[in-house]
């Protein structure tokens, strides 16, 4: 009976003694939020095709297919082009995706499925997290000591390989972090089900933990190539040409690269190099969608399949 | 290539002698030509970290039977089976003392490989855990890891209906584990488990998150099992346990921290009609937990 009144008095309705709905101002404050968070979202959206138009109409009058596939040019601005620029920054893309996506992959696997909960490795993790947020030029100086100077037997001092390494060493923490989470979220019982069949460690993460982290990984891949393809400020400490006469065939010869081509111009007084430069930015945004996009192709692959 | 060869055909002869061994000490031939190895446990105790979550456990589990378990939740009953086949170890910290025999083998003595030991006792969790794969799929990684050499075709479908699911998935073996209903998923996991060929079948209250007619199924599969194979199962449903079990144990805590045991095993028939000991009594007629 007890029981009885206790349900009564809930459904009673919205009014009562111990009840004040309010409802024209609950959702008075939906609406008010509703319309704060869009105008959050449309800041960066507007702020963002701003600079898309902006650039693209400054940087119009250079853009042609001879800007795509010419050498930069002093004596004939209007004539020059971004050529080995393009060839090394792709050089760099490539590199840098080869190195960085299997040791972050490793040493992701490694964290997440083989470490013992111990001081050292708690250690590890916590150094990771942290260099996520390092600038990039202390990496840029981390690779001029390093692969430049040291390993230059190898790397061949200033090569796009150093350049690539470089770039791997500041993009390998988001990696590893993204391919952490992703592992993570892997419910428990998945592993258990290859474990009870007699499977090795290795065999339940190659056919089960691998396909099912790859799509999340591959949203943390993405991100940190973009942050790499457009980094300056490292690449110019570990030796990008400025100007050099050739385009970049190999991974040791050297490297011009988009950004630092871009950097190079915008420090030039003539309105051409103005030009220019907002023409090679628009080079580079066109790169990065290009690069995302078969990134998210790929990403959208792995997930249907799984 | 010859050396290969030799190793592996002495591999397959020291099982079946192994088989012919225990055949006639755990009781007959099974009618599939399945394993008809049983287990014996001496002293069992497992531990999380410093935690002693079940002890003193001893029992035989009879081949081509079908022993339950049952108790209050938190005794230690899948802590227990975890063990049986080297499952619980798999846990950070988790540990695991005493004897646990497959047939002749003690699966904790030091000679003694986890990964082979699992595929010869094979398990079904609680909830089911297909694989990100197809439904062909889920059922043919574990033989084709395990070095399966014989038609995958076949053992696919073989598996599936053991496990009574062929007839409901035949016609989309390429599709997805995940897009079938939690009943069907979970008799996945049993094909997926049958196709490694294990010798006993561990599961841990395979049907507690599935509907009655799920249910139903699951428990129709268990009694066809129990011809080829030894099966133990953990579960909350006591009418469950009366109507598929040859044997049941009873586990049960006395005090809330304390670790759970063994508190009573024997035939499912004298247990459900004339227990000996009153916890088993008040258990089953539904008094408490």
């Amino acid at each position: 009976m007890a029981q009885g009144t206790q349900v009564k008095k809930r459904g009673e309705g919205t009014e009562g003694p111990q009840f004040k709905a309010n409802m024209s101002a609950r959702y008075g404050l939906d609406r008010v939020f509703s319309v704060v968070v869009t105008l959050a979202a449309l800041v960066g959206i507007v702020v963002l095709a701003v600079l898309l138009v902006d650039v693209t109409r400054d940087g119009s009058s250079m853009l042609s297919a001879n800007f795509l596939t010419s050498f930069p040019s002093q004596i004939f601005p209007e004539n020059g082009g971004i050529y080995p620029a393009l060839v090394g920054s792709l050089w760099l893309l490539g590199l840098t995706f080869l190195i960085s996506v299997p040791l972050g992959l490793g040493a992701a696997v490694y964290l997440e499925e083989y470490a013992e909960d111990t001081r050292i490795n708690r250690l590890i993790e916590i150094n990771i997290s942290n260099l996520a947020g390092v600038p990039s030029i202390i990496y840029g100086l981390l690779g001029l000591g390093i692969f430049v100077q040291l390993l230059a037997p190898i790397t061949g001092g200033g090569s796009v390989l150093s350049g690539a390494l470089t770039l791997s060493l500041l993009i390998l923490p988001v990696i590893i972090v993204a391919t952490r989470e992703a592992l993570r979220a892997i419910p428990r019982a998945i592993r258990e089900g290859g474990y009870a069949l007699g499977a090795t460690k290795w065999e339940v993460i190659r056919s089960h933990l691998l396909p099912m982290a790859l799509p999340g990984a591959l949203t943390g891949m993405i991100l940190a190539l973009s942050r790499a393809i457009g980094e300056a400020a490292p690449l110019l400490v570990v030796g990008v040409a400025l100007y050099q006469t050739y385009a970049t065939s190999g991974p040791l010869d050297g490297y011009m690269a988009l950004p630092t081509q871009i950097y190079d111009w915008i420090s030039r007084p003539q309105q051409i190099f103005q030009d220019s430069a907002a023409a090679g930015i628009v080079v580079v945004m066109v790169v990065l969608l290009v690069a995302n996009s078969v990134a998210i192709l790929l990403r959208n692959r792995f997930q249907r399949s799984s | 290539m010859e050396t290969k060869k030799t190793r592996e055909g002495r591999g397959v002869s020291e099982v079946s002698d192994e088989r012919r061994e225990v055949r006639p000490e755990t009781g007959g031939a099974a009618p599939g030509g399945g394993s008809t190895l049983g287990m014996k446990i001496e002293n069992l105790a497992a531990f999380y970290g410093s935690f002693r979550a079940v002890t003193d456990i001893s029992m035989d589990i009879q081949a081509n039977k079908v022993t339950a378990l049952i108790g209050p939740s938190g005794c230690g009953k899948s802590t227990f089976i975890r063990c049986l086949n080297r499952m619980h170890e798999v846990i950070p910290g988790a540990r695991a003392e005493g004897k646990v025999a497959l047939g002749e083998q003690d699966i904790y003595a030091k000679n003694s490989d986890p990964v082979v030991i699992r595929r010869r006792v094979g398990m079904v969790f609680q909830k089911p855990n297909p694989f990100s794969k197809s439904i062909y799929d889920n059922v043919a990684w574990g033989a084709k890891i395990n070095g399966f050499r014989g038609n995958v075709d076949e053992l696919v479908e073989r598996s599936l209906r053991q496990a009574a699911l062929w007839d409901e998935v035949k016609d989309r073996l390429k599709e997805s584990g995940f897009g079938l209903s939690g009943g069907q998923q979970q008799r996945l996991c049993i094909a997926r488990t049958l196709a490694v060929e294990p010798e006993v079948i561990l599961m841990d209250e395979p049907a507690s998150a599935l509907d009655p007619v799920s249910t139903q199924k699951i428990e129709d599969t268990m009694s066809e099992l129990k011809k080829s194979y030894t099966v133990v199962i953990v579960t909350h449903n006591m009418q469950q346990a009366a109507r598929i079990s040859d044997y049941t144990g009873f586990f049960y805590i006395e005090n809330m921290g304390d670790p759970g045991h063994l508190w009573e095993f024997d035939e499912t028939e004298k247990i459900f009609s004339n227990p000996d000991r009153k916890e088993t009594e008040d258990y089953v007629t539904g008094r408490f937990g």
